[in-house]
């Protein structure tokens, strides 16, 4: 027969696990222990206020422009699977699971207040710092999982990326190789839906972002992105594919950008108040809330309890900036970490920075 | 010792470099099965395994990309880019990230990979296969950049390449590929990356250069010598960024007179850079202007044109004639 139909056995599911109103699925239910359920709860709040904090800090002039994370929260659940010496591989609104993985706040204040020095990777983490260029380090993740394959470790390497990055051409590329040669990563999509003023639509014709998994032969789920257990359980789902040598997955997070794209943007230009408010209603954070509430886990008491702590934590990670800052750190230090040994007309550049500096110190 | 060409020098420092560290890896497009278009990676697949000499998908910015993340979990990836014409996919990886994290994590993490690549013309291509762009990425602050201009040299340098703790660009001048033989020691041999070497004594003019050229160069100084009795010294950068502006520098104060001479274009090309350095240190030294024999600012023709784009002996000797008329 010259023509006939040829039988792909692929399907991609959606999965929900406690839903808008924290109604869970008991089927689905991942069982985590309360002290994890707590743990996931209150981290997802000192996300939310911090975010918050910081778009005020920023609003005063105190830090520069930066990727608000509200709404996206329950990406904790992807990262609540990992341990410390796997990779995080993050784009640039994952602060919330750099919290998780022991960013100092501190130090990300500092990077958006524009010193280097915030770049700081936290002590026992395979953290790599935030990556700008949308998509492009899909790659890295499929690299490191290689190497991690071919020392025969159990370590994942999890990258995360926007709707928008499955527009470039390196996020094909990451797929595509880490398919290839089947290593142990993990794509975490958060489809968020803008991509700075482009709506997902306009992104691809396809229906799901997961389903770009199938053209890798690769695993693919769509997931419930605002509800934390699903995060979870598809994470560990595809954490454990990848430890066991079973090659990579890739998860669609359907979640939301309920706040600018970055402090330099106005999305009342490109999206309507309705379509935010719709999401509100389905908040990752509100409906963990009441399903804890649901499991006598939490209480008024306790949710006021928790936000206190977290705000006072914040309070003194503030404080501890500021102290940095107070300190003004030292311009020279731009010249270190280029290379291991700076070359010789490169150190000859920092010498005519200290000499200017001495001159305006000493000078008028 | 035995007598190689810069292919079989470069095989033969890939080769033992792998045989010492079992982190060392190959990937390229075409660089296992088929041991490489060029054939640089023969025989390495046969020896390492698939695993370690990896044929990838056909995909640049993925090749350097999954190299960044193969250095970051502590392999020495050296990556082949089939051509450098075919390396501008993968710049954004490089400049983006291979650059810049080892300062973004504040020296927490580091890229040790190289990237080879052919470069150059004078081997009569296809369009996209004879540019010479080292400029590119010696413009980028946190890559090195390395030419290599003959079978020893070729060697030592991708050795110590393979070493270095930072991203290494490594451009091969595939016009000098099978070129000439030249001894290369079995033994262990390294050269320092950031140093040029003298690769002629002379003391009327002080020709710098590098990769193919330099041998335009060297037979352009034989025929000054005999033709005209002028000796010319002739300095090989070797490493283009960071670049080794001592020893040339000490040439042009002994000689007063220059001449820089590379394939590729003119403008803001390695040879600006070499005379703004003279001016800077030596200007009160020089008798003439600094010349400059280069490819033209143009796009390198099509191989029936090749020649007469590329600096060739006549007009290097027309230059160096015409700084010491100055």
């Amino acid at each position: 027969m010259p023509r006939k139909d040829i039988n792909l056995p692929y399907k991609i599911q959606y999965l929900s696990i406690l839903d808008e109103n924290g109604k869970l699925d008991k089927k689905l239910d991942p069982n985590l222990s309360e002290d994890l359920l707590m743990k996931l709860y209150r981290a997802m709040v000192l996300s939310r206020k911090f975010d918050e904090r910081m778009l005020t800090l920023q609003r005063q002039g105190k830090i520069g422009t930066f990727a608000p994370i509200k709404g996206q929260e329950a990406q904790i659940g992807a990262v609540a699977v990992l341990e410390p010496d796997d990779w995080l591989v993050p784009s640039f609104r994952e602060m919330a699971a750099e919290l998780w993985r022991g960013k100092k706040m501190e130090n990300i204040l500092s990077l958006y207040a524009g010193y280097n020095e915030g770049g700081e990777i936290p002590e026992g983490f395979n953290n790599l710092p935030v990556s700008i260029p949308v998509g492009s380090q899909t790659l890295h993740a499929a690299g490191i999982a290689y190497a991690i394959r071919y020392r025969k470790q159990k370590q994942v390497a999890m990258t995360f990326f926007g709707d928008g990055a499955t527009s470039e051409g390196d996020f094909h590329e990451a797929m595509n190789f880490a398919a290839v040669f089947q290593v142990p990563a993990i794509f975490i999509c958060q489809n968020n839906h803008w991509a700075i003023s482009v709506p997902r639509s306009h992104q691809t014709r396809s229906k799901t972002l997961a389903q770009k998994a199938l053209a890798y032969e690769m695993p693919g789920i769509q997931v419930d992105g605002n509800d934390v257990l699903a995060v979870y359980a598809a994470a560990k789902e595809a954490v454990d594919r990848g430890r066991s040598g079973e090659g990579p997955t890739f998860i669609e997070c359907v979640t939301y950008r309920m706040s600018v794209h970055t402090t330099a943007d106005d999305p009342k230009k490109y999206r309507s108040e309705e379509e935010v408010e719709g999401w509100v209603k389905k908040d990752p954070i509100t409906r963990f809330e009441k399903y804890l509430r649901d499991k006598n886990l939490m209480d008024d008491d306790q949710v006021k309890a928790t936000e206190e702590e977290v705000s006072g934590e914040i309070k003194e990670a503030v404080g501890r900036w500021e102290d940095f800052i107070k300190k003004t750190p030292d311009p020279l230090s731009m010249f270190e970490h280029l290379l291991e040994e700076l070359p010789p007309h490169v150190e000859q550049q920092r010498e005519e920075l200290k000499a200017e500096q001495a001159q305006r110190k000493g000078g008028k | 010792m035995a007598k190689m060409t810069m292919v079989q020098a470069i095989n033969l420092a890939l080769m033992q470099e792998m045989e010492k560290d079992d982190g060392v890896m190959v990937l390229g497009e075409d660089v296992g099965k088929d041991g490489g278009v060029f054939r640089v990676t023969d025989n390495l697949m046969d020896k390492f395994g698939p695993e370690r000499v990896m044929d990838t998908p056909l995909a640049e910015s993925g090749i350097a990309g999954f190299s960044i993340g193969m250095a970051l979990h502590g392999l020495k990836p050296v990556c082949e880019m089939q051509f450098s014409g075919f390396s501008y996919f993968a710049m954004h990886q490089l400049e983006a990230h291979a650059a810049r994290l080892r300062g973004r994590s504040l020296g927490r993490f580091h890229v040790p990979m190289v990237l080879r690549a052919p470069y150059g013309g004078g081997v009569r291509a296809l369009e996209h296969h004879s540019e010479s762009r080292e400029a590119y990425f010696a413009h980028t602050p946190g890559l090195k950049m390395v030419i290599p201009s003959t079978p020893r040299n070729a060697r030592a340098l991708l050795v110590s390449a393979i070493r270095d703790p930072d991203p290494v660009i490594f451009f091969e001048p595939k016009a000098l590929y099978r070129a000439f033989r030249e001894e290369v020691p079995e033994d262990e041999e390294t050269l320092p990356i950031g140093k040029s070497r003298i690769a002629r004594e002379g003391k009327d003019v002080t020709v710098i250069s590098y990769g193919a050229t330099l041998h335009s160069v060297m037979e352009a100084a034989e025929k000054l010598e005999e033709e005209d009795g002028v000796q010319v010294e002739v300095i090989d950068l070797l490493t283009i960024s960071p670049l080794d502006d001592e020893l040339f520098s000490e040439s042009a104060r002994r000689t007063g007179r220059v001449v820089v001479a590379h394939e590729a274009p003119r403008s803001f090309g390695a040879g600006a850079e070499v005379i703004a350095r003279l001016v800077e240190k030596s200007f009160l030294y020089l008798e003439a202007p600094v010349r400059r024999v280069t490819g033209f600012d143009i796009v390198i023709p099509l191989y029936q044109r090749e020649m007469d784009y590329l600096p060739g002996v006549n007009r290097v000797m027309q230059g160096v004639r015409e700084t010491l008329d100055f």
